[in-house]
C-alpha cells in the first residue's frame, strides 16, 4: 500500500512536471525549487572506542525536497532513503529503504492559507504544540492532514488543523485536533498602531484522540490540553509568558497515572546598543504529550518543551554531558548578559571586545509520592483509585536534586585587523543519571576552557584554531581537544582535530580521536569527505538529544539547494 | 519515444522492487534536479510569516529595497560561523550601505529554546540589520535552506540572483563585491 502510494506521488509529480514542461504557458510563472543532502559513513571495527563489526560497512540517509510555486499555488514532495541508515539513526528508517513520506499541496492568498498533506506547525512557544523536523537528530514529527490558517480582520491570526503525526515510515494511531488564536493589539486597534507599547495575546487548545485498546485500565480516549500566552513590549523592555495545562493523560511515561500536566515559561528581556540581558524561568510537570500513549524515545511529540540552559557550540561541550530537557517534571531559571565594550575604549581595545555571560539552575520539581513506580506498574489499583493519581508536586517550587548547572563567560577579542581570540570558560554540574539515565549516583563536576583563535593570513586565506580542555574528576576523567580549520574563501576547508582522553582512569582507555576533513563549497552546494574516529557521545539539538555511537571511517555529506 | 527515467518508472510500476526503486529513486532524483537546475534563475522571494523582534507578524513578500539590492542571511545564536559572518559584515557595513544602498534582513532560525536571546545578542552586537525570526522554519524551507550560515542576494528586482551556504573568514569581501556589481547594474553570472 505504502509503496504503491509512494510510487504514484512520484509518478504524478513526474507527470506533472512533465505535462509542464512540454505545454508553452502551463509552466510560464512555475518555479520548481528544492533541496538534496546526502550523509554516508562507512564503518571499520575499532574495538578500544567500542565502534563494532557493522556487517553492512556503510549507512546513508538521503533526501531531496522538490517543491513547485505558481502564484499562490505550492506543492511539494519530499523523498528520502535510508541504505541502511546511518548508525544511531533509528532502524526504524530503514523499515523502508525508499520513500516519500512527505508531500503537500498549499493554496495561500491574501488572508487565507490552506495546506493538505504533510506540514509543520508551532504554537506559541510550542510547549502545547509543535511538528519539526531536526534532520540531524533523525527527528520528524511532520503532521498529516489539513491545515487553515486565516486573518480575518488586521491583527487576529487563527491557525486551525487535524492530522496525525509521522511516525517513521508510519503514522500516530492518535488524531490531533488543534486550534490557536493570536490578537496583535497595535495592529487590531488603528490609533495604537505607532505607538511604543506592543502587545499581542494568544491561546490554544490541542485535543488528541487515540483509541483505548484492550487494557487494565479504561484511558481517556481524548485529551485536552490548552495554553495561554502574553507578550509586551516596549522600547527595550520585553515581557512574556505561556501557560499550557493538559488533562490527564495516562501514558508510558508516567507509569499511566492520572495526573493532569501543566507547564510555565517567564521570560524578561532588556537590551539597547551594546548591552542585552535576558532572564527566563521554567517549570514543568508531567508534560509528556503524545499522539501515540505507548510511543517512547523522541518519537510521536505533539509538544516541544525548550531546554533552558545554553545551546553550546565547542565539541567538549557539546557531546559529553549536554542537557536535557525533563518532561515528567523540572523547574529552572536561566540568566544571559551580553555587552561589548566599546571600541577606543582602554577595556575594548581598538576593535572592541564582547563579553557574554550565562548561568542556568535546573532542579527537579518539588513532588511528594502517592504511589511509587513501581506499584503503578503491577497495576493492581484500581483506576479510579486516588493513588492512581501518582504524585503531588507545586509547580512553583524547586525541589532539592540538582539536575543541571550551567555557568559559563565567553570573552570575544579583536587585537588587530588580522586576529581574534575567543576564550570560553565552561563549568557543568550534571546529573547524568536523570539526563542520560546512567548510574553513577553522583553528580558529574566539568570544567572547560576553550581558546579559539582566528588569523587572517590575507584576503582570502584563514587559519582557525581551537585549543579545548576538560577537568575532571568524574566518568572518564580528562580530556583535550585541538583543531586547526584552514579556510579558503570561498571554496575549500580543511581541517585536522584531535580529541585525547588522556585522563581515563583506565590506562588501556587513553585513546586518541583524530579526524581531517576537506570540504568544498560552490556557491548553495557543499561537499565534505572526513576520515577518522567519532567519539560516542550524546548530539543535541534544541534541548532533544540523540546518541551518537562510537564509529571509525569515512563520513560524506553533500547538501545542495537549488 | 520513452526516456530512460520514464521507462523505469513504467518498470517500477510492474516490479516494484528495493532494487528498482533505489535505481528509480536515484534518476529521478538525478531528473528532477535538472529541472529544477533549469528553472533557478532569478526566484522572487517567497511569501511566508516571521516573527519580528516584538512578536509581532511579518510577510517575508515584504522585503524590499528600493529597488537597491539585498543581502538574506540565515543564522542562529547558537551558531559561530553564522555570527563571525555578521559580525565581520557589521565591521564595514555602514560603508556598504552608503556605496551601494544595500539591506540585510538577517533571518534567525533559533526556536523557542533561544529566540529570547535573538533581540538582546543583536542589540549586544549592534547590528543594523532588519531581523525576523523563523521559529517554525517556514521561511527556511521555503527558501530551502539545508544549514546555516546560508546567505542569499537579491537583485533590485526582487529576485535571487545568487546564494552561499557556510562561512569561511573572506566570504564578506565576495559579497561585497558582487553588491557593488548589483548596485552598478552589472548581472551576476
Amino acid at each position: 500500500m505504502t509503496t504503491k502510494l509512494t510510487c504514484s506521488t512520484l509518478l504524478l509529480f513526474l507527470i506533472t512536471s512533465t505535462i509542464a514542461y512540454s505545454q508553452d504557458g502551463v509552466m510560464d510563472g512555475v518555479e520548481i525549487h528544492g533541496n538534496f543532502e546526502v550523509y554516508a559513513q562507512t564503518y571499520n571495527e575499532d574495538s578500544i572506542i567500542g565502534a563494532p563489526n557493522v556487517p553492512e560497512k556503510s549507512g546513508v540517509n538521503a533526501f531531496g525536497n522538490f517543491i513547485a510555486t505558481k502564484g499562490s499555488f505550492t506543492a511539494g514532495v519530499r523523498i528520502e532513503a535510508y541504505m541502511p541508515p546511518v548508525q544511531g539513526f533509528s532502524n526504524n528508517y530503514g523499515l523502508q529503504p525508499v520513500g516519500a513520506p512527505y508531500r503537500f499541496a498549499q493554496f495561500s492568498k491574501g488572508k487565507f492559507d490552506i495546506t493538505v498533506g504533510n506540514f509543520y506547525e508551532q504554537f506559541g512557544n510550542g510547549m502545547i504544540l509543535r511538528a519539526y523536523e531536526e534532520r540531524a537528530l533523525g527527528l520528524d514529527n511532520a503532521f498529516d492532514g489539513l491545515r487553515v490558517k486565516v486573518n480575518p480582520i488586521p491583527g487576529l491570526y487563527i491557525k486551525g488543523l487535524v492530522g496525525n503525526q509521522r511516525f517513521y515510515w508510519q503514522k500516530s494511531t492518535g488524531y490531533v485536533r488543534a486550534i490557536d488564536g493570536e490578537i496583535a493589539i497595535n495592529e487590531l486597534v488603528e490609533s495604537l498602531m505607532d505607538k511604543k507599547l506592543r502587545l499581542t495575546i494568544g491561546g490554544s487548545f490541542v485535543s488528541k484522540y487515540e483509541a483505548s485498546g484492550i487494557r487494565n485500565f479504561e484511558y481517556p480516549e481524548n485529551v485536552a490540553s490548552w495554553a495561554g500566552r502574553g507578550q509586551i513590549n516596549y522600547g527595550g523592555f520585553s515581557f512574556l509568558g505561556e501557560y499550557v495545562y493538559k488533562f490527564n493523560d495516562p501514558n508510558s511515561d508516567n507509569h499511566y497515572i492520572y495526573r493532569a500536566g501543566q507547564g510555565v515559561l517567564l521570560s524578561a528581556t532588556y537590551s539597547q546598543k551594546g548591552f542585552g540581558i535576558n532572564l527566563t524561568a521554567k517549570s514543568i510537570d508531567n508534560m509528556h504529550f503524545r499522539a501515540n500513549r505507548d510511543a517512547q524515545l523522541n518519537d510521536l511529540f505533539i509538544n516541544y518543551l525548550p531546554a533552558l540552559t545554553r545551546q553550546h557550540t565547542y565539541n567538549l561541550a557539546t557531546t559529553l554531558y549536554p542537557y536535557a530537557t525533563q518532561p515528567a517534571g523540572e523547574i529552572g531559571i536561566q540568566g544571559d548578559i551580553i555587552y561589548k565594550i566599546k571600541k577606543g575604549s582602554a577595556l575594548g581595545g581598538k576593535y572592541g571586545t564582547t563579553i557574554q555571560v550565562n548561568v542556568a539552575i535546573i532542579n527537579s520539581l518539588d513532588t511528594q509520592q502517592i504511589t511509587s513506580p513501581n506499584d503503578l506498574d503491577s497495576e493492581v489499583y484500581l483506576p479510579n483509585d486516588p493513588s492512581r493519581e501518582g504524585y503531588k508536586a507545586n509547580l512553583w517550587t524547586f525541589g532539592d536534586k540538582i539536575y543541571y548547572r550551567d555557568y559559563n563567560i565567553e570573552i570575544d577579542r579583536k587585537f588587530s585587523k588580522s586576529f581574534k581570540l575567543k576564550t570560553s570558560y565552561i563549568y557543568f554540574v550534571a546529573n547524568t543519571d536523570v539526563a542520560q539515565g546512567t548510574a553513577l549516583g553522583k553528580n558529574v563536576h566539568a570544567h572547560i576552557g576553550v581558546l579559539d583563535g582566528l588569523y587572517k593570513v590575507s584576503k582570502k586565506h584563514s587559519i582557525r584554531t581551537e585549543l579545548q580542555h576538560m577537568w575532571i574528576e568524574q566518568d572518564q576523567g580528562n580530556w583535550a581537544f585541538a583543531m586547526v580549520e584552514y579556510g579558503y574563501s570561498p571554496h575549500w576547508f580543511v581541517t585536522v582535530l584531535n580529541q585525547y582522553n588522556y585522563g581515563n582512569p583506565t590506562k588501556a582507555l587513553r585513546v586518541n580521536y583524530p579526524t581531517a576533513q576537506v570540504a568544498y563549497i560552490n556557491n548553495a552546494n557543499r561537499i565534505s569527505l572526513a576520515y577518522g574516529r567519532q567519539r560516542a557521545g550524546i548530539f543535541c539539538v534544541g534541548g532533544v538529544c540523540r546518541p551518537v555511537p562510537a564509529a571509525n571511517g569515512f563520513t560524506i555529506t553533500i547538501t545542495s539547494s537549488f | 519515444m520513452l526516456s530512460k527515467p520514464n521507462l523505469q518508472l513504467i518498470l517500477l510500476f510492474i516490479n516494484p522492487t528495493h532494487m528498482f526503486k533505489s535505481i528509480i529513486t536515484s534518476t529521478l532524483l538525478i531528473f528532477l534536479s535538472f529541472i529544477a537546475v533549469c528553472q533557478n534563475e532569478g526566484r522572487s522571494i517567497p511569501d511566508v510569516t516571521v516573527k519580528q523582534l516584538d512578536n509581532s507578524s511579518f510577510q517575508t513578500g515584504d522585503i524590499t529595497n528600493d529597488g537597491n539590492p539585498i543581502i538574506i542571511s540565515f543564522w542562529a545564536t547558537w551558531c559561530s560561523p553564522c555570527k563571525r559572518e555578521l559580525n565581520a559584515i557589521a565591521e564595514d557595513f555602514d560603508e556598504w550601505v552608503e556605496e551601494t544602498g544595500v539591506k540585510l534582513v538577517a533571518i534567525s532560525i533559533d526556536d523557542a529554546r533561544n529566540m529570547h536571546k535573538v533581540k538582546p545578542y543583536v542589540d549586544g552586537q549592534s547590528w543594523d540589520y532588519d531581523v525576523y525570526v523563523d521559529p517554525n522554519a517556514d521561511f527556511k524551507r521555503a527558501m530551502n535552506v539545508n544549514n546555516v550560515p546560508h546567505t542569499f542576494l537579491i537583485d533590485g528586482n526582487g529576485h535571487i540572483v545568487w546564494q552561499h551556504n557556510s562561512y569561511a573568514p573572506g566570504d564578506e569581501d565576495e559579497l561585497h563585491e558582487l553588491v557593488e556589481k548589483l548596485a552598478n547594474g552589472e548581472t551576476i553570472d
